[in-house]
């Protein structure tokens, strides 16, 4: 290698070639490089025998730790489930209605709700609970099928309006569009705006009036407050479901609405949907 | 010749035709057609071109520069096309509502976000990749390319690659694997381009009038063959038809899943990693004026890095159906992957000694040192990110994201710029940049960009980790998914701001480009009559 020659701003001897004018110079491997490289494989020998590493014929070294991802998350599972047994299964027998909100089994039953709400609920009631055009607001005091503690746990286990629970809420508001002529409906529409709005025809809701003793009456009630019964909601409240201008309510009593929620019985354990329920009365609108 | 030509372009032209008749699906369609017409066109232009004199090979004295013009542009242009996306679709995940209702399905997020990063990867580091190892493999092996006319089949056909990638993304044919999203016919023709891309690489090697190979070019080598090798098997599929997009692949279950990340995270090492490393051992000595550091540090950290890198895929696995055993293997090799990948950076930085003064003068300098620092920054924080205790908070977050964008565009991102800065002035005859200045304003823009991009996503990251995994005393879950996101936003609107900052360099870039290309001429570079060094 006759062509190495000495970097004059380093002192540092070169290999000796050159590309494109490109030079390397022959400095060893950087020691504090070299040592850290070895420390990390040296670790990597020690991890990889004390934790499961290296396929075999069949399967795998386990390692000296018996470490394993699943056991570590079953085992922590275990522990939260062995501290909250006793709980457990007292949400399963305690007369819910009898509970203070100071109770240890109270303050579970909220957490495991609220855990459970966000999971399963909150895609259509919101991580809140507020609701959404559709989705009943669970926050406050205006209940379609009743806001105790029973009716509550009755809603979430049966759900409203579906085909897979027999048990399910249910009714159905006719589509008016194809009963009544349409002056009727602009007039029972107005009267529905003028129970909670005072920017109303006074004239046009009059007339509105009769065609809802007509028509509506039976199910909403002689004064529109609604019925648990058949889950008419309380038209007088200025509290909408599916939007309170008249272009959403024309809208609602031409086609009706036909809002569906899952049967949870079917899907949640009995004493998850006891937590579902005492979280949502807990909101509070609970009765 | 000529007549094998128009054959088999006429065929071409002829299948396609009836593909896009037989078609089953849109993508397949348009592409068909696309395909038809590229055929067609060319089929035309070498029809015209028979019975023409023969125009006189170029001399093999000079370097074969032109296809790299052409790479030099297309880089820059995918560049901005990339990075344009990828500030909108950041803008789409803080305000919803830009997935606009009327341009559904195409401008959604989901098929914006494949067009996003496989335009910048692929298309914007891809065409680098392509020019500046053409570039760099003919200096260091002091002859012109193999191959004749074959680097412009390369070069066009890695841009039809892109065009097909990104139409087929839009109309919804995707494999739906991260970075491997084409369909099979689109698979099957970058083969073809990537195999030809090797033979003209290594014929050229293999012509080298260097007694030696030139450290890049093995960094550019064991890119162009791990790339090969990871596209064909993490691509096996069957086509559900052969006039339909759609396939199904070959491997099933986790065993997908370990295939795909076992592609995906070298992607990332021989893509983004190693090919660019190449760049970085030709072009940082050449702009330094400056030896490089250490020739036994670059053999060393060379082969540990290609072969460490192989094993670390499982990283991406933890926690998942995967075994216990090979996300063990995957995080113990990305920490042992730590040093090789850091020793490139020594290698790069240590080749300033005596050059250090450049920095204050040289805004391209500076360039180049800040990508190590950022290529030495992200390759500490990925074997950080592997442990699995780490990532058992870090996994899914946007972490990853602030993660795979500091290596990105402060990596990969900076590097390129610099680089294209240095080949432009070269390729066009020109003396340097149009405008120093404006390179120094690009430098700071990039840089705070990159800064916005990845303080706010490490804060968001590691809040959303935190967050999702929050149990209160009893065991149960605080948050809600929704909660996340609704404490994101802010964060979210500084990312996108520091996508637009990052944007708005490279803009700066292309005018600079265009100003210096403007009114020069094409240069033609000399082969020197060196006689083989020892």
């Amino acid at each position: 290698m006759t062509d190495r020659k000495i970097d004059e701003t380093t002192g540092t001897e070169t290999t000796g070639h050159s590309w494109d004018g490109i030079e390397e110079l022959n400095n060893p491997l950087p020691r504090w490089w070299l040592w850290t490289l070895y420390v990390t494989i040296v670790w990597g020998i020690g991890y990889t025998i004390a934790y499961p590493a290296w396929p075999m014929i069949s399967g795998a070294t386990s390692g000296l730790l018996g470490y394993s991802t699943r056991a570590e998350v079953a085992e922590d599972i275990a522990a939260h489930e062995a501290l909250n047994e006793g709980l457990v299964a007292d949400l399963n027998s305690a007369d819910l209605s009898a509970l203070a909100p100071s109770d240890d089994l109270h303050r579970y039953a909220v957490s495991r709700g609220a855990s459970i709400f966000r999971a399963q609920c909150s895609q259509c009631h919101g991580s809140g609970a507020a609701g959404a055009v559709g989705y009943p607001n669970l926050l406050d005091d205006d209940w379609l099928w009743g806001g105790d503690l029973a009716s509550i746990e009755y809603t979430i286990e049966h759900g409203v309006r579906n085909e897979a629970d027999f048990d399910a809420r249910y009714s159905q508001m006719p589509a008016f569009g194809e009963i009544l002529p349409a002056d009727e409906i602009t007039s029972v529409v107005e009267y529905v705006v003028s129970l909670s709005s005072p920017d109303h025809d006074s004239g046009l809701a009059e007339m509105g009036s009769t065609v809802f003793a007509d028509n509506c009456a039976t199910c909403h009630g002689d004064t529109a407050l609604g019925d648990r019964e058949v889950g008419a909601p309380n038209l007088a409240d200025a509290i909408w479901l599916f939007g309170g201008d008249r272009a959403a309510i024309t809208k609602t009593v031409e086609n009706a609405r036909f809002g569906v929620m899952p049967a949870w019985g079917l899907r949640l354990s009995d004493e998850d949907v006891r937590a579902v329920t005492i979280y949502v009365h807990s909101l509070g609108g609970g009765e | 010749m000529n007549y094998v030509k128009l054959i088999l372009l006429g065929l071409v032209a002829l299948v396609a035709a009836i593909g896009a008749n037989w078609a089953r699906d849109l993508a397949y369609q348009v592409h068909a057609l696309l395909v038809m017409v590229v055929a067609f066109g060319m089929f035309i232009w070498v029809l015209r071109g028979t019975d023409e004199p023969v125009e006189p090979a170029p001399p093999s004295t000079t370097y074969f520069d032109g296809v790299i013009r052409a790479g030099v542009i297309a880089t820059a242009f995918w560049g901005i096309a990339g990075f344009l996306v990828g500030s909108f679709i950041a803008f789409q995940l803080a305000f919803p509502e830009l997935n606009f209702d009327w341009g559904q399905p195409f401008t959604n997020f989901g098929r914006l976000r494949p067009l996003h990063t496989s335009a910048v990867i692929f298309a914007f580091g891809g065409n680098a990749l392509i020019a500046t190892s053409f570039y760099v493999v003919q200096r260091t092996s002091a002859v012109r390319l193999w191959g004749g006319k074959t680097a412009w089949f390369v070069f066009w056909g890695y841009q039809l690659f892109i065009v097909l990638a990104a139409t087929g993304y839009l109309l919804g044919a995707t494999q739906s694997k991260e970075y491997a999203e084409p369909e099979w016919y689109v698979d099957i023709w970058l083969t073809i381009v990537w195999v030809t891309y090797l033979a003209v690489y290594l014929g050229t090697i293999i012509n080298r009038r260097e007694k030696h190979i030139y450290v890049a070019n093995w960094f550019f080598l064991s890119f162009i063959i791990t790339v090969a090798m990871l596209h064909l098997v993490n691509n096996l599929s069957i086509p559900v038809s052969i006039w339909g997009s759609k396939s199904v692949q070959i491997f099933s279950g986790v065993q997908d899943a370990m295939t795909q990340w076992w592609y995906g995270h070298n992607a990332v090492g021989f893509f983004l990693t190693a090919g660019f490393l190449g760049m970085m051992y030709y072009f940082v000595p050449k702009q330094a004026q400056r030896p490089v550091y250490s020739y036994k540090l670059s053999i060393v950290h060379f082969w540990a890095l290609i072969f460490l890198y192989i094993w670390a895929g499982p990283h991406h696995l933890h926690y998942t159906a995967l075994p216990d055993w090979a996300s063990t293997l995957g995080m113990v090799f990305s920490i042992i992957l730590w040093m090789p990948s850091w020793g490139g950076m020594i290698n790069g930085l240590m080749t300033l000694q005596g050059a250090w003064d450049k920095l204050r003068t040289d805004p391209i300098m500076r360039m180049f040192v800040l990508s190590l620092g950022f290529y030495g920054m992200s390759t500490f924080e990925g074997p950080m990110m592997s442990i699995r205790a780490v990532n058992s908070l870090s996994h899914y977050t946007d972490w990853t994201i602030g993660h795979v964008h500091s290596g990105a565009l402060g990596w990969n991102g900076m590097i390129t710029f610099a680089c294209l800065y240095y080949m432009t002035p070269r390729l066009w005859g020109r003396e340097k940049m149009h405008s120093m200045a404006a390179i120094s304003w690009h430098f700071w823009l990039a840089t705070l960009g990159i800064v916005l991009y990845a303080a706010s996503m490490w804060v968001t990251g590691i809040m959303e980790g935190l967050m999702w995994r929050e149990v209160d005393d009893q065991g149960f879950l605080v948050n809600a998914f929704a909660d996340t996101v609704s404490a994101k936003l802010p964060m979210y609107i500084v990312r996108g701001t520091g996508g637009i900052l990052f944007l708005s360099g490279a803009l700066v870039m292309c005018w600079n480009m265009w100003m210096t290309i403007r009114g020069g001429a094409p240069a033609t570079a000399v082969v020197p009559n060196s006689t083989p060094a020892e």
